[in-house]
């Protein structure tokens, strides 16, 4: 039983990695539409600029103020790269066809995979430790300081989300336009504003899931966003892509899912089983655990 | 009767192209081996980019994981050939020894494109049933998955990667299937069979609402254009006589799309147009190895933006030169007032 919790634990920390990721992803669907094929590798940025800020900051020992400008910066960074994305590569085909929206998603994330390969170098990086790390030992489950950090980081991360989302002037304008961008457009609110927003806000998130990851397994690489980018989107359709709330579900889900398989079964499958999963929820629910079927529409 | 004709005439080309190429037409004339080498491999670029355009281009629905059956294609008929090659051989050990590598080929070559064929009906009805870009998601995880069991498989070599299988395929067999390829999906394009295809990429909907069964017919495509990769697969394990999974990337995968894309999405010239030009970049810019994908994907961007049809469109290269085949142009849409 003590094996199991512990199994539950790495997967809980592991899945808010996937969920932060999977935001993003279902944020970005729910106002274009569109399967952001480059956000995984804006998640691989936020480890990289992690990376460098903290080798910047380096001198002091680790410590909570630092980890702290180390993850807002990366969360920064990113929040303009999506900007940028969006701006230049997604704006001027937002009105041709889905195909074409697909194909230049790939071209982004071909280009920001073989650049990140050209700037940082193809070889895996080392990870600094960012803050004074520290075991806790509960009812025989080993808790690492780091798994704490991101399953509470992930917690505030997405309380935010939430309160922005449902509080907030702008946080309404999203939601009109993910309900429906032609009406939101006539309504008078800024749709070009507000789709720059939420690349904004899902980059954020992306980035802090790089920098978490990088606390938690310190060897980042630049074509590591691609399966996790892959898992975390399974995740989104998991929870029903579209819906935030799916999203973080469907993120605990595959993570606890996959180091259940991975603990129990063998560490072969470990790809296998995001993919298995989506499988048969495209089989069984396609529209995710929380979302709803949406009619076709003429 | 016409297409048989124009089926040998291929045929006797490519004999005789092999043979001037290889030095057997005219003593003291061949071409260096590095170039016959590109060559082929173009060949199956064609292949594999014709076949890819059935379903990205024709049908419209995104498949971005063909390297994974052209995996299951190169493995099943290498391992094919290393573990039952003699017996095989030896079913038709009366004719001379030509004809029997050619029929050993040709069994091999089979067998991995219906393996392919079926593993492609696995992964096209539950995502196919849906509409939306979930194919292409499934595909590019299926693409890796595979290559990730194939690397677990010890009797395939695993990591250390499968060879000892004869030379079986060459310039000749290479362009002969480019050229079966070709026809193919040529035929079916112009067949009712294409037209509905081409309906349901233009609007799924309209094409259901008279009365095609879309789910079935975007199945059959996939499953089509898997057996042709499955069959490039085949040809590329037995020309280069060894096989690895690193040959089998999702980096491959977005190759053949980027032929396609530049190529023009829903034009067969534009897709060999797509993987010759493709080719013959990637070997000119060898210098510049690492700005290469770097270069490429700038240019999907880009011609997405700029030009989202490819270099061709939906039309074939003959448009262009005969004007009775050109497909007439849309109708301006009316003024509504």
């Amino acid at each position: 039983m003590t094996t199991f919790f512990q199994q539950l634990v790495n997967g809980l920390s592991l899945g808010s990695i996937y969920a932060l990721i999977a935001l993003g992803y279902t944020m970005v669907y729910g106002v274009l539409r569109l399967i952001n094929f480059a956000h995984g590798d804006v998640y691989m940025l936020g480890a990289y600029t992690g990376y460098y800020l903290s080798r910047k900051l380096k001198g002091d020992d680790p410590s909570l103020g630092g980890a702290l400008v180390v993850m807002l910066g990366a969360m920064l960074v990113c929040a303009i790269v999506g900007v940028i994305i969006e701006r230049f590569a997604y704006r001027p085909v937002r009105r041709a066809a889905r195909l074409t929206l697909l194909i230049t998603a790939i071209g982004v994330s071909l280009f920001i995979e073989n650049s990140a390969q050209l700037v940082f170098g193809p070889d895996p990086k080392f990870f600094p430790s960012l803050a004074p790390r520290a075991d806790f030992l509960v009812g025989g489950v080993r808790l690492t300081s780091e798994q704490l950090t991101v399953i509470a980081v992930s917690f505030i991360l997405m309380v935010l989300l939430r309160f922005f989302i449902m509080k907030t002037r702008t946080g309404k304008a999203m939601r009109a336009v993910s309900f429906n961008l032609d009406a939101a457009k006539l309504m008078g609110i800024s749709t070009d504003r507000i789709i720059a927003i939420t690349f904004a806000l899902g980059s954020a998130l992306a980035a802090a899931a790089g920098v978490l990851i990088g606390m938690q397994i310190p060897k980042i690489d630049p074509l590591m966003g691609i399966i996790y980018g892959l898992k975390a989107f399974v995740a989104a359709v998991l929870g029903g892509i579209g819906n935030v709330p799916g999203a973080v579900l469907g993120g605990l889900l595959i993570g606890t899912s996959e180091v259940m398989v991975v603990g129990y079964l063998s560490s072969t499958y470990r790809d296998a089983i995001a993919f298995g999963i989506l499988i048969l929820v495209l089989l069984l629910r396609p529209q995710g655990i929380l979302g709803r079927a949406q009619k076709e529409k003429v | 009767m016409k297409a048989l004709v124009r089926a040998i005439a291929i045929v006797v080309v490519l004999i005789l192209l092999n043979a001037l190429f290889t030095g057997g037409l005219i003593p003291g004339f061949s071409i260096s081996p590095y170039f016959l080498q590109i060559m082929s491999l173009a060949g199956i670029n064609i292949i594999l980019a014709v076949s890819l355009n059935l379903i990205n281009g024709f049908t419209g629905q995104f498949s971005i994981g063909h390297a994974g059956f052209m995996a299951i294609g190169a493995y099943v008929s290498a391992f094919l050939s290393i573990t039952f090659g003699d017996r095989i051989q030896a079913l038709i050990s009366f004719a001379p020894e030509s004809v029997q590598k050619s029929g050993l080929l040709l069994v091999v070559l089979a067998a991995g494109a219906i393996c392919a064929a079926i593993a492609g009906f696995l992964v096209g009805v539950p995502s196919l049933r849906l509409r939306g870009d979930y194919l292409a998601i499934v595909t590019l995880g299926f693409g890796e998955i595979i290559r990730v069991f194939i690397l677990n498989i010890d009797a395939v070599g695993g990591a250390r990667g499968l060879g000892g299988m004869p030379r079986l395929a060459n310039f000749f067999w290479i362009y002969l299937f480019a050229a079966a390829t070709i026809a193919v999906v040529t035929r079916i394009v112009n067949s009712s069979f294409g037209r509905t295809l081409i309906a349901i990429r233009e609007d799924e909907i309209a094409a259901e609402a008279m009365g095609v069964n879309t789910t079935r017919h975007k199945v059959i495509s996939f499953v089509v254009s898997s057996a042709m990769a499955g069959i490039a697969g085949g040809l590329f394990a037995h020309y280069l006589m060894y096989v690895h999974t690193n040959s089998f990337t999702f980096i491959r995968s977005f190759e053949i799309i980027i032929m396609i894309v530049i190529g023009g999405l829903g034009s067969i010239t534009g897709s060999v147009l797509g993987a010759v030009l493709y080719i013959t970049l990637t070997e000119g810019l060898r210098g510049f190895a690492q700005y290469r994908m770097v270069l490429f994907s700038l240019l999907l961007v880009v011609l997405m933006i700029v030009r989202p049809g490819g270099i061709l469109g939906h039309r074939e290269l003959r448009d262009f030169f005969w004007r009775r085949h050109r497909v007439a142009a849309p109708p301006p849409p009316a003024v509504s007032g």
